[in-house]
């Protein structure tokens, strides 16, 4: 009964009926920014515990940071940290029932994006400036 | 039939009412310096020595907002996770599974490093 009734329910029309649009996407990459953190959460944990164990510990995760994975993996987290931080106060916003028109919803959409890459590479920029360009 | 105020009484089907939506908020609100201040912290110390970074976390003002971030990410993460778990996953016990695998995910990777930034911190 439940199975017949499940086929012949009209369904509404789902994801993959949609032209994918740009708020459309940018929910989607706010949830995959915010998952992938997830481990980049582990990695903090990982270096802070490496910390309290002591040099040798620390230089085998100082060595992996380093190592082309590591800094590929740090760039594409500071990336997923920044945009999500940024889609996070764009949420914030809307809370409020504020900026909710289309016209904010596209520019509050640019903003995130371009700010973010625009941050994220800030940070490494200065993060190659202080370590003196090694 | 359930009135308005009842279900507000009852505060709807999970009996936890809006706690989550503003957990998740509270944690967002508090995350946005804390991200903040531990990307400043980690930039500033790239290149640094063992030392210099122990000693840095072992600051008591640094430690109690290293602390406050694994605390606040911590709740924010498991409750995001939930989400799209929740969202996504659609076998009952395959959701029930994952459900509670975010929640000790988030436990340890926030026990360990609370108890990593406490080790820091008393020098041991």
């Amino acid at each position: 009964m439940t199975k017949k009734l499940e086929v012949e329910r009209p369904l509404s029309p789902h994801l993959q009926i949609y032209r994918p649009m740009l708020t459309m996407m940018m929910s989607i990459a706010h949830r995959i920014s915010g998952a992938s953190l997830a481990v980049g959460f582990a990695l903090l944990t990982w270096w802070l515990v490496a910390i309290s164990l002591g040099p040798e510990a620390y230089a085998t995760v100082e060595a992996f940071f380093a190592s082309l994975v590591g800094r590929a993996l740090l760039f594409l987290f500071t990336w997923a940290l920044i945009h999500h931080m940024l889609g996070g106060i764009r949420h914030l916003i809307w809370d409020t029932g504020a900026a909710l028109d289309k016209t904010s919803i596209e520019v509050a959409a640019w903003l995130t994006i371009l700010s973010s890459t625009v941050i994220t590479i800030l940070i490494w920029v200065a993060g190659y400036a202080l370590q003196g360009g090694q | 039939m359930a009135t308005p105020l009842k279900r507000v009484r009852g505060l709807g089907t999970a009996r936890h009412g809006t706690e989550t939506f503003w957990r998740q908020r509270i944690t967002a609100v508090a995350n946005v310096p804390l991200v903040i201040f531990l990307v400043l912290s980690i930039v500033s110390h790239i290149g640094a020595s063992y030392g210099e970074v122990k000693a840095y976390l072992a600051n008591p003002v640094v430690a109690v907002l290293m602390l406050a971030l694994i605390l606040s990410a911590a709740i924010h993460m498991r409750i995001g996770l939930r989400e799209i778990i929740e969202d996504y996953v659609h076998g009952e016990g395959c959701k029930i599974a994952s459900l509670m695998l975010v929640t000790f995910f988030a436990a340890i990777v926030g026990l360990a490093s609370i108890l990593a930034i406490v080790k820091i911190s008393l020098g041991s």
